[in-house]
């Protein structure tokens, strides 16, 4: 039985506009000269396109630099994250050890404690021993993953125990067997919880904003935000040329690996 | 399995517990115990025992805070899920098309939360805003969006529903699928319309993804700090000032790590009540898969 679709096709027009009309605003006033954006602040399209709100963003903040740092740190935590969360997974899946429960009540736990509650001491402790304002107070927090550790003992709970057993036999350490034979097996969901968790930090603004106090180590959301300071009055373009230039890079990931983020999300 | 020798599985998993070790649990304990005295970074602390908690509940400040954050994890809750399923039934067919809202409106959730709330300080802009000049235009006159006491938490609740609607849709289409077909069917031909297919067949069947849904969205809500920081800065009137944004103002503004850490202790003990519920929408889905 085949339902009109014409209502269906209309509903989801709206859904479309509502998600995507805010992008396209966002590109189109990044690319409006300031007089257009005094006289007539809610043109649609500007008269005369140009890019002089990305010269003045470039101009104002280090956006290759920070972008450097962000990619940095969030490509550094996805790898500590799955280098950690490998092995602890396949011992909480495959081995039977005294205190295993307890071990797999801790991830659970860790789970549930966000970086809003630690952040304080978190900062107190860095700040004590000169680690304020450096890549380290960045990654070292995310560097082991309770979510990420979840699933990889989930995953690993499907693979057979033969697969391990052979390997065992033929002299294969633990190690080889736990990042050179489940590793690549284990592809997928590494993968999800590689770009969930590039995509997270990436983005982040509360942890690096926390963390820093001057421009070393700063991240580009924290120059975007930085661009909309009290006094800087109708300067949406250069605003929204940075949030463009925030937003490009993981729309791109985003659009590449669609699929993957949303198993990463879903859990399935 | 045997491990091979009785220390590997805590070598396997020592660099992982020695992290959260270092920055869950030893922060924690820091913080319950900063929570009783009074310090302000600069000169020695001070033992208050818990002045702070007191100075903090007495000013009404803390009940204020926390009611202020249940409602606007209720406007965001009610909001993420309602549009998420019925985006989720929506959309849940096949073509290009759907492929393509199910996309966009699932990005949202992906790009930074910089980016989204900048955006929307432009669209609500009650000058410069095309969301502000679409109300004056339906005849509201000029509405202050975020400049107004009432309408600034109900507007960050609307901004992050806009956010994070995309994830509740893609949580609820994994679970449609989950859905019997042959059931479906055998109750359309038992003469069953549309909605008491979705009543009886559907809503059962999605009922533990909708509590997981539910509980993550109600932690996501409960962490919200950036739409706070950038589109109202607590304001006005403290009328947008939310549980971690207060918690940042008193350590980072006030410099009062004492009360700072009071307020995180709250924090955490609200958050675990609502982790309990969490973990148990976790079983339900495990018993539902």
């Amino acid at each position: 039985m085949k339902r009109p679709a014409l209502p269906a096709m209309i509903a989801g027009s709206i859904a479309a506009a509502v998600w995507v009309l805010p992008y396209a605003w966002m590109v189109s006033t990044s690319l409006k000269p300031l007089d257009e954006i005094v006289a007539d602040p809610t043109a649609p399209f500007p008269h005369r396109p140009q890019l002089e709100a990305y010269r003045e963003v470039f101009a104002q903040v280090p956006v290759g630099r920070q972008m450097l740092v962000s990619f940095a740190m969030a490509v550094t935590i996805g790898l500590l994250q799955i280098a950690l969360a490998l092995p602890a997974g396949y011992a909480l899946a495959k081995l039977r050890f005294v205190g295993r429960k307890v071990a797999f009540a801790i991830v659970v736990a860790c789970l549930l404690v966000p970086a809003q509650v630690t952040f304080v001491s978190v900062f107190l402790m860095f700040s004590k021993v000169g680690l304020t304002n450096t890549f380290g107070a960045l990654v070292l927090p995310f560097a082991a993953s309770a979510l990420g550790t979840f699933l990889v003992r989930q995953a690993l709970m499907s693979v057979p125990d033969e697969i391990v057993e052979a390997a065992r036999l033929d002299g294969a350490s633990e190690l080889t067997i736990i990042y050179r034979i489940l590793g690549p097996l284990l592809t997928p969901t590494l993968v999800s919880i590689f770009l969930v968790s590039f995509v997270f930090h990436y983005s982040d603004y509360f942890w690096p904003l926390v963390m820093t106090t001057d421009d070393t180590v700063r991240t580009l959301p924290l120059g975007v935000a930085l661009l909309k300071e009290p006094g800087s009055g109708v300067r949406w373009h250069v605003i929204m040329a940075g949030n463009v230039l925030l937003s490009l890079p993981v729309l791109g990931l985003f659009a590449l690996a669609q699929k993957h983020l949303v198993r990463g999300i879903a859990g399935r | 399995m045997k491990p091979r020798a009785k220390l590997h599985p805590w070598l396997m998993l020592g660099p992982s517990l020695a992290t959260w070790a270092l920055f869950v649990f030893l922060p924690l304990g820091i913080t319950a115990l900063q929570s009783l005295f009074a310090w302000d970074m600069l000169t020695d602390a001070e033992f208050v025992g818990v002045a702070n908690y007191a100075a903090l509940a007495e000013g009404g400040e803390l009940f204020r805070v926390l009611g202020r954050t249940l409602g606007f994890s209720v406007l965001v809750v009610a909001g993420a899920m309602t549009l998420g399923l019925s985006l989720a039934l929506l959309l849940d067919r096949p073509g290009r098309f759907f492929g393509f809202v199910r996309g966009a409106v699932f990005s949202a959730y992906v790009v930074s939360w910089v980016a989204v709330a900048l955006l929307w300080v432009l669209l609500l802009d009650p000058d410069r805003g095309v969301a502000a000049s679409v109300v004056r235009a339906i005849g509201l006159g000029r509405v202050g969006f975020l400049t107004s006491p009432s309408s600034a938490l109900p507007t960050l609740a609307g901004v992050t529903v806009w956010k994070i609607t995309g994830y509740a849709m893609v949580v609820f289409l994994a679970g449609l699928r989950s859905v019997p077909k042959a059931l479906h069917e055998a109750a359309a031909l038992d003469g069953a319309g549309a909605l008491a297919r979705f009543r009886y067949v559907t809503w059962p069947a999605l009922r533990p993804t909708a509590a997981f849904v539910a509980t993550t969205s109600l932690i996501v809500s409960f962490q919200a700090f950036d739409v706070v920081r950038i589109m109202t800065q607590g304001g006005p009137a403290k009328a947008t000032t939310l549980f971690v944004y207060a918690i940042y103002e008193q350590v980072f503004l006030n410099l009062s790590v004492g009360r700072a850490s009071a307020l995180a202790v709250v924090y955490f003990v609200v958050l675990s009540l609502l982790a309990v519920l969490q973990l148990r929408a976790f079983r339900a889905q495990g018993r539902g898969a």
